[in-house]
């Protein structure tokens, strides 16, 4: 390969990542806000995003929604199973031991994915297309416009959700709360409903990057939340779990990698690479990129 | 104003505090103290609504509130400055006061109750930006009072709000403690500083392993033998 393909290669690949990146990072944010306020590794979150997914689905095909609506509409429907997830199965377990409550959100999980085929069958849908995609070409640079659309979605959700948790009432009660319940309660602050909340805010998220994937890939199915559930969960750790901004890079890091590793080599590395990536990283540093070196009481 | 009539409060199966009673008239200063592991903060935990009672009762204004959930009890007019502080040290000095007037509805008012923090604790103003855990120890005392003052408290629990600090803080606290309660507000105090304590309350009671062992006017107790003798040094 010469040098001029090589650069091409490399910022053709780094456009693909990024697009792919954000989706990460989306379903990233879920699992760190959600660790940061009851420390739970949400392993059902995953399932929330194809439930977005779906969500999306149905209204664009029977409400006949536009996308914008029915992103609309696929957030608050995940927002709302999110609450009444947590309501149902987590918050019972708020003493409890933390494997106990694991071993529930890996039953959440398998219960939203089998639940999902019995009503939807297990068949593959094909995603209709909301956006005509068009390709545009920056002298051999491929950028089509799902990628545009996937890019200034994600952008826009990510800053409105910084601006919610740094700036509105609501958002310094979640840090509060993630930072000491105690402390929190002391001031006022009802913890369940801001737990409630903070679940409302990340399986909107969630659902956003699974009707975002179903435009890109054109196809949904209830499995599909698994792997991308996985690697966000890796991004989210990458990143060092609990960080907002550590969601973000871990996310739109492991989306260039992949693709990178798609691009340069073989799409059958991906996903190795990908797990491989966050061994290294934490082999040197142990509470991820952005996370403060300090162990975790226990 | 503040009635606690025998509660029992366990932690597992450590029986924390066995049978106690106290009450706080309004406009007093009353003090708790004891040796390490006696049940103070237990006893400000519970009243907070942190923990809940095993039997008893804490009436608080004329209603039962053991068992309420804490947010209720803050909204009811009761603070607490927890031992070691509990500022949100990721936060701001500003959103650390922000937070402690979370229930407040009267929006209206926060800026003169702010004024009013800042004009107690000077150097709050001057770090207002400034992230709450670079503040000095002494600092983040001050700051997590002026958190609890931001709820505009009729009663206010302070546990040990002289822990660490230099003799001439202690001083300076004690004294913004006497001004808080000469302001209106009614004082709860826990101390291991039983001297400092004594000076300033109006009663006090002495707590031993989950029990009060003495109680009566703040002067009669300091002039105490046995007071004198386990808590003053003498
Ligand atoms: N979270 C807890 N779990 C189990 N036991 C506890 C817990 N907190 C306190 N205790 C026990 O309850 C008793 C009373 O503790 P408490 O903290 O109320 O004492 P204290 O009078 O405030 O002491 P200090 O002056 O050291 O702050 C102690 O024996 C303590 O070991
Ligand atoms: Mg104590």
């Amino acid at each position: 390969m010469d040098a001029s393909s090589f650069l091409h290669q490399l910022v053709q690949q780094l456009i693909n990542g990024i697009s792919l990146g954000s989706i990460y990072a989306l379903v990233a944010l879920g699992y760190t806000m959600v660790y940061g306020i009851i420390k739970l590794i949400n392993f059902a979150h995953g399932d929330i995003y194809m439930l977005g997914a779906y969500a999306g689905f149905f209204a664009t095909t029977i409400l006949k929604l536009s996308f914008l609506p029915a992103l609309v509409f696929a957030m608050v429907v995940a927002a709302v199973a999110g609450i009444i997830i947590e309501r149902l199965a987590y918050r019972p377990l708020r003493n409890a031991p933390r494997i106990a409550v694991l071993i529930t959100a890996i039953g959440v999980s398998l219960l939203l994915e089998y639940g999902m085929m019995l009503f939807v069958t297990p068949q593959p849908r094909t995603f209709p297309a909301v956006f005509s995609a068009t390709v545009y070409n920056f002298g051999g640079l491929i950028v089509n416009s799902q990628q545009v659309l996937i890019l200034v979605t994600a952008v826009f959700l990510m800053v409105t959700l910084t601006y919610i948790v740094q700036k509105t009432m609501v958002g310094k009660a979640m840090r509060a709360v993630s930072y000491d319940m105690d402390a929190a309660r002391l001031m006022g602050i009802d913890v369940d409903k801001v737990i409630s909340y903070t679940f409302a805010l990340g399986s909107a998220l969630a659902a956003a990057a699974g009707v975002l994937v179903g435009v890109y890939y054109n196809s949904i199915d209830p499995l599909m939340g698994i792997m991308p559930g996985l690697k966000a969960f890796v991004a989210a750790v990458l990143g060092g779990i609990g960080i907002l901004p550590g969601a973000m890079l871990g996310g739109v890091l492991l989306g260039v990698v992949e693709a990178m590793v798609s691009g340069f080599f073989s799409s059958t590395f991906r996903d190795a690479a990908a797990f491989a990536i966050l061994i290294i990283i934490l082999l040197f540093r142990p509470s991820g990129l952005l996370g403060k070196n300090i162990r975790e009481k226990v | 104003m503040l009635s606690i009539q025998n509660i029992d409060v366990y932690y597992g199966a450590i029986h924390a505090l066995k049978g106690i009673s106290l009450d706080v008239t309004e406009g007093e200063i009353v003090t708790l103290i004891g040796a390490n592991g006696a049940g103070k903060s237990t006893t400000l935990r519970t009243i907070s609504g942190l923990l809940k009672p095993k039997s008893g009762k804490i009436v608080y204004e004329g209603k039962e509130i053991a068992g309420l959930p804490a947010q209720q009890i803050v909204g009811m007019g009761l603070s607490q400055v927890p031992e070691g502080r509990r500022i949100f040290a990721n936060m701001t000095v500003m959103e650390n006061l922000e937070l402690g007037a979370y229930l407040r509805k009267d929006k209206e008012n926060l800026a003169g109750d702010l004024k009013n923090v800042f004009a107690k604790f000077p150097r709050l103003e001057e770090r207002k930006a400034q992230v709450a855990g670079t503040l000095s120890g002494g600092e983040q005392q001050m700051l997590a009072m002026g958190r609890a003052l931001m709820s505009r408290p009729r009663l206010l629990l302070l546990d040990e709000p002289s822990m660490g600090l230099a003799p001439l803080l202690v001083k300076e606290i004690f004294s913004i403690i006497k001004e808080i309660n000469e302001g209106g507000t009614t004082i709860l105090l826990v101390e291991q500083n039983a001297n400092m304590a004594l000076s300033i309350a109006d009663r006090a009671y002495v707590l031993e392993t989950g029990r009060v062992i003495l109680s009566g006017p703040a002067k009669e107790l300091a002039a105490s033998e046995e007071v004198r003798k386990a808590y003053l040094g003498g």
